[in-house]
């Protein structure tokens, strides 16, 4: 394996992509914005708990901002997600709340079973309409968007709370760590606290990326999304790839549902009511492309927590309000979409241009080719 | 996205809704027959009206029927579709309402005055997703994305948190009947709409040049076609549809709610889009089929209602209708119909097309 | 060794709706050859390799390949390189979002996982034992195009394969590039490879083939050894009939150099893609560019027609200073552009042949003046006849037609407009012999009626033939006129490699 020359060439640093490009552009407006927030707003964001709080919060909006990651770099788009949350939410509430099994262990268990069973069903069906049947993508997951949210009506139209003891218990475990807490006036410790839903979203980031870099399905997802018809041509099953991101995308939907429930455990008709606009902001805003084949989920990651710093920092500042918080999503958004496409367009026109300098600069053959 | 291969006759793409609006129908004479009685009554404010079923589709449908034209020129030029109709529709009812609010008095005058106003707010912020789309080149969900997340607060920003009445016989005859005539007004904003559009594109070339754009800007622009600008124009062109579908809407109920007027109206006229047989990805479209997929959004809806099917639980039986539909119109299951159908016909397995259909 | 067969077609039929694409085609290929697969446009060469990789269900027929006993069913290209099937396509076939080395392993590995490491070693290698300049981690998006084509028979040829089909590789390379991808063709056959050959360039066939399949309207003509059907015969098979001999076109005489007006003429014109330059031409005058790819060649008529955006210089048509700085400028001045890539500048795929025709004209009349369906209709099957475009009907959808009836609507297109000035860059590209000549007497037909004409093309011959003034360009720059006597193969070769001096 030592191979020397080999390892020089490979190693050679290779500019940047546009994605890696994208999402260190999100990576760095991130740091800086929180910064600012630091800088300015003091309070909250000087301690290591702001950035748990951020994550305890957001942790349903994470796992599905990465399963929209996912059906985009495929080149689809999927806004069931947010229905199907409140759908598994509805579900798990009113299962757990009716489940007659002795052991809690078992009915947590069950529960989550459910909701990984609903998004896995939304994920097969949208995923044989859109890959199989070729429906377009944004019609069918509208269509399960409708569906999501009626059956969740249809299953009850009034809030309903958790009342299972176990499930509450498990809600409010929390991993606490020390050394990253800080002392109250009264000289208290208060170490940081990180939900189970927090965990399984960063999990969840872990191993979508690892699912995208290092399997086949992985790769072949990006290659369909950056051409379809060339992946078909390189060997690719380009439908059961489309096939499995919608699977792959349904089952987190479901997944988020329950992460959802253990953050906050009722059941409710609005539960994460557009929340699959703000997924495909938090991808967006982390480099992702609706065109397909760029992306990556960190910096989906990074685009959910940009979404949800902004939240925090408008609910710290005077202007308190939802309709200042939706006016300051929007001005982000379009902030990131310009500067993408800005970005994204001058990237290319400088590379047409290193390449016609590249063709040019070889000079012509020296003898003339033999004439015929 | 590659374009599907679709057949280009023009019977070809309006078969299916034709076949689900038939199918509704048929459905509810079967189920039940008094759905499609006409009746006069005589309505609160002391006007005779046509009522039923029927009239009820026809008219609540129109906010939609008008968007979904719109819609459809937005989708053909742009290749994509715009989601920021409800927000920005809720930006102007409200334009509508302040403006009436700050002239004092509900008069002819004052309503013209008001439409035109918040004709022209509509148009600035479908040229700013217009902008978007056309010259930094952002798919257009993505960027009308912006304004369909702070639109309503916009809206929200412009008439604060009230819900504004106006109460005054003109509103309602903008958004219900006028004295003296039986048929609601919303149904004569539909034609008079279509009716711009039908000349729009019989005086001029536009639907030439919005297709061309929409199949290949690059060879439209060397033909001397400006895409940009043609974009533009869709953009607009659906401006003045929402802005008359959201003074229809305000005037309906005689008030203004910023957070209700047209919600989710986007997804319905996006559906009656593709239910009309238009390809969501640009190009060749037909303003017919988009106005008829409209009709069946109603039609669906206003059946489940008679059916006593809560208005919340809608959404779930609306959904297995669309899917049906969108299925019984995929091009797969279309050509497998078709060589399921050849092989009947030959009736023998000695057909040596039976794996032929492309 | 040498005539141990590989792989044999049989009776191969294809039908599309309306259109019998094969019928009863065979086709053999044996060990360690070359062998090309020749026809006009349409002639069935694509459907055929289409077949056989599995992109389309054959609807009659059988395949044997060499160590199966029995006939296969290929049903996806994924299954075609599980046979030792291997297709680099005329159009580049790889994903521009992956690495370089991605695009040469994806679709083929076995097991789950991707191993990075191992991936970007071999294809590191094989990289460098082709001679390819590019890097395992590359994006395969920031190569060129010939590179991108080299990356793509890097794939095939690592896929061991026993068929290796080369559907038209050449159209974007140049000479060197053609050269390259020759000595890889070569260095393949002596390892025991099938190759077949897609092209419309008939030198090249000669300079490596071993044999040549005729197609002609989804029937087989005849299979041939190289040595045994000189170029002409070939021609003659293709196309059916006996060539009309090409030199039997009367070479355009110039204007008389008193006489002559120049209907264009442009100072230190320049673009935001080219140089500035200076340009004229007379009425009736067939003028042309040449040079390498990327030479600029392209671009400079892209100026003259406000293509891109014009970043300087003077322009005067007919004698009177004008500003063309869009399409539409341009058109308003009487001059037409016929652009090199028909499938993604020229035609709107979806729109009818009648719509594609009037377009032009209706953007030159205006928005607000449609043509009416009548006149259209008229216009349509004027032209339609005029240049014999074969099509069903004028509502046809222009995507449905093939490669060179496209090109003829395009020009009718323009025809339509009666434009005073007409660019037309590369015509003749990937069209069939026949509808090239066509369009070449054309060409001359319209200059004797005073039309002025630019011509572009790769064939050196071709413009040799057409036009009265040849203007060369290296490196994005004009570096010589080539006038009367000059007019030579060699000559132009001389001034296109810079030799002059």
């Amino acid at each position: 394996m030592a191979d020397k020359n080999r390892g020089a060439r490979i190693r050679q640093r290779e500019p940047l992509t546009d994605a890696q490009m994208l999402m260190f552009i999100s990576i760095g407006i991130f740091a800086a914005m929180y910064l600012a927030a630091m800088l300015t707003l003091k309070g909250g964001f000087l301690k290591p708990q702001q950035i748990f709080d951020l994550l305890n919060d957001n942790a349903a909006l994470i796992i599905i901002a990465c399963s929209l990651t996912i059906v985009m770099i495929g080149g689809g788009i999927n806004i069931s997600v947010g229905g199907v949350i409140g759908l598994t939410v509805m579900s798990c509430a009113l299962f757990l709340n009716k489940v007659g099994v002795e052991s809690s262990f078992l009915s947590i268990l069950l529960t989550f079973l459910l909701a990984l069973g609903i998004g896995l069903g939304f994920g097969l069906l949208q995923g044989f309409l859109v890959s199989y049947l070729e429906i377009q993508p944004f019609i069918v997951t509208l269509a399960g968007m409708f569906l999501a949210r009626g059956l969740t009506t249809i299953l009850s139209v009034n809030p309903v709370k958790v009342q299972h003891e176990a499930f509450l218990a498990l809600v409010k475990t929390k991993l606490k760590i020390d050394w990253l807490g800080y002392t109250a006036k009264n000289g208290n410790l208060i170490p940081a606290k990180i939900e189970i839903g927090a965990i399984v979203a960063i999990a969840v980031v872990v191993l979508m990326y690892l699912m995208l870099r290092y399997t086949k399905l992985g790769r072949s997802i990006y290659a369909v999304g950056g051409n379809r018809q060339s992946a078909l041509m390189l060997g690719i099953n380009v439908k059961r790839s489309i096939f499995w991101s919608y699977v792959i995308s349904g089952l987190l939907s479901g997944l988020a549902g329950f992460v959802f429930l253990m953050h906050k455990p009722a059941g409710n008709a609005s539960v994460a009511m557009r929340g699959e606009m703000d997924a495909i902001a938090a991808s967006i805003i982390g480099g992702t492309l609706l065109t397909g084949g760029v992306g990556n989920v960190i910096g989906t990651l990074f685009g959910a927590m940009i979404l949800a710093t902004i939240q925090k920092i408008i609910a710290l500042s005077p202007l308190n309000a939802s309709w200042w918080q939706e006016m300051a999503n929007g001005a982000m958004l379009g902030f990131f979409i310009i500067l993408q496409s800005v970005v994204l367009s001058a990237r290319s026109r400088g590379r047409a241009k290193r390449l016609t300098r590249e063709k040019a600069a070889p000079q012509p053959p020296e003898d003339p080719p033999p004439s015929a | 996205m590659k374009k599907k291969n679709s057949s280009s006759s023009g019977l070809g793409q309006l078969l299916i809704p034709l076949v689900a609006l038939g199918i509704l129908i048929v459905f509810n004479l079967f189920r039940d027959i008094s759905f499609f009685s006409i009746t006069m009554r005589v309505n609160n404010s002391g006007n005779s009206v046509l009522a039923g079923n029927l009239i009820s589709v026809i008219d609540s449908a129109s906010e939609l029927a008008i968007i979904a034209m719109g819609m459809t020129l937005v989708t053909a030029a742009c290749g994509g579709q715009d989601i920021s109709v409800g927000a920005v529709g809720a930006i102007s009812g409200a334009v509508f309402v302040k403006v009436l609010q700050g002239m004092g008095s509900i008069t002819v005058s004052s309503v013209i005055i008001g439409l035109v106003l918040c004709c022209l707010a509509t148009i600035v912020f479908k040229l700013f997703n217009g902008t978007l789309v056309a010259v930094f080149r952002i798919q257009p969900m993505i960027a009308t994305l912006i304004l369909y997340s702070c639109g309503r607060s916009i809206a929200y920003w412009i008439n604060g948190d009230a819900t504004p009445q106006l109460n005054s016989p003109i509103i309602s005859s903008i958004g219900m009947t006028i004295p003296g005539i039986p048929i609601p007004t919303p149904i004569f904003a539909v034609l008079l709409v279509g009716l711009l559009l039908f000349l729009v594109f019989r005086f001029t070339s536009l639907s030439l040049y919005t297709q061309s754009v929409g199949i290949n800007a690059n060879a439209a622009r060397l033909n001397g076609i400006n895409p940009t600008y043609i974009k533009l124009v869709s953009f607009i062109l659906l401006g003045v549809c929402v802005s008359v579908a959201s003074i229809i809407g305000v005037c309906r109920l005689g008030q203004l709610n910023h957070k209700t007027l047209l919600v989710d109206i986007e997804m319905d006229a996006i559906l009656a889009v593709a239910i009309g047989g238009n390809n969501l990805g640009g190009g060749r479209f037909k303003l017919i089929g988009s106005i008829l997929g409209a009709y069946i959004i109603q039609m669906l809806t206003t059946t489940l209602y008679a059916m006593n099917v809560a208005p919340v639980n809608v959404k779930a039986y609306k959904a297995i209708v669309i899917i049906i539909i969108v299925v019984a119109g995929s091009p797969v299951v279309k050509s497998k119909l078709t060589a399921l159908w050849n092989r009947i016909r030959s009736g023998g397995p000695q057909n040596a097309q039976k794996e032929g259909v492309s | 060794m040498q005539n141990e067969i590989v792989l044999t077609m049989r009776g191969i039929c294809k039908y599309f709706p309306g259109v019998k694409a094969l019928e009863n085609v065979d086709f053999t290929l044996r060990k360690g050859t070359i062998h090309a697969l020749m026809g006009e446009n349409g002639a069935g060469k694509s459907t055929l390799i289409k077949v056989l990789t599995g992109v389309y269900p054959m609807d009659a027929g059988e395949i044997r390949i060499e160590g199966i006993d029995h006939p296969v069913v290929v049903h996806s290209p994924q299954e075609a390189q599980s046979y030792g099937i291997s297709t680099v396509y005329q159009e580049i076939t790889l994903c521009p979002n992956l690495t370089v080395a991605e695009n040469m392993f994806i679709g083929r590995s076995k097991g789950r996982g991707v191993d990075w490491k191992a991936m970007e070693k071999r294809s590191g290698e094989l990289l460098d034992s082709l001679g390819i300049p590019a890097r395992p981690r590359q994006q395969l998006g920031s190569c060129s195009l010939a590179v991108q084509q080299m990356v793509a028979i890097a794939r095939a040829v690592d896929t061991e394969c026993k068929v290796l089909i080369l559907d038209e590789p050449t159209s974007s390379l140049d000479d060197k590039e053609v050269e390259m991808l020759f000595a890889l063709m070569r260095d393949l056959k002596a390892r025991g490879v099938g190759i077949i050959f897609v092209t419309h360039f008939l030198e090249q066939v000669y300079a490596v083939s071993d044999q040549i399949t005729v197609l002609r309207n989804g029937q087989l003509v005849g299979e041939y050894a190289v040595r045994d059907l000189p170029q002409v015969k070939l021609v003659e098979k293709m196309i059916g009939k006996d060539l009309e001999d090409l030199s039997v076109i009367k070479k355009h005489a110039p204007p008389a150099g008193e006489n002559s007006v120049n209907y264009y003429e442009a100072e230190n014109l320049s673009s935001s893609e080219s140089r500035p330059f200076d340009f004229h031409i007379a009425r009736g005058e067939v003028n042309g560019f040449t040079g390498l790819l990327g030479s600029g060649r392209s671009e400079s008529v892209r100026a003259i027609f406000g293509a891109d955006p014009a970043t300087g210089g003077t322009v005067r048509v007919d004698g009177k200073h004008v500003k063309i700085s869009k399409p539409l400028d341009a058109m308003k001045h009487g001059i037409g552009y016929l652009p090199e890539d028909r499938k993604r500048d020229g035609i709107i795929a979806d729109l009818s042949v009648r719509d594609n025709i009037t377009l032009a004209l209706q953007v030159v009349k205006g928005m607000n003046h449609p043509i009416s369906r009548a006149k259209a209709e008229a216009f349509a099957d004027e032209y339609i006849k005029a240049l014999d475009i074969k099509t069903a009907s004028s509502d046809t959808p222009i995507k449905s037609l093939s490669g060179g009836n496209q090109q003829k609507v395009i020009l009718a297109r323009w025809l339509l407009t009666h434009p005073q000035y007409l660019i037309l860059d590369e015509p003749t590209r990937g069209i069939d012999v026949g509808t090239k000549t066509e369009i070449q007497k054309l060409v001359l037909k319209l200059a004797e009626e005073g039309m002025s004409i630019t011509f572009i093309s790769s064939e050196i011959e071709e413009m040799l033939r057409t036009c009265s003034r040849l203007i060369v360009m290296r490196d994005r720059k004009i570096v010589g006129e080539l006038t009367g006597d000059e007019l030579t193969q060699e000559h132009v070769m001389k001034t296109i490699a810079g030799g002059e001096q």
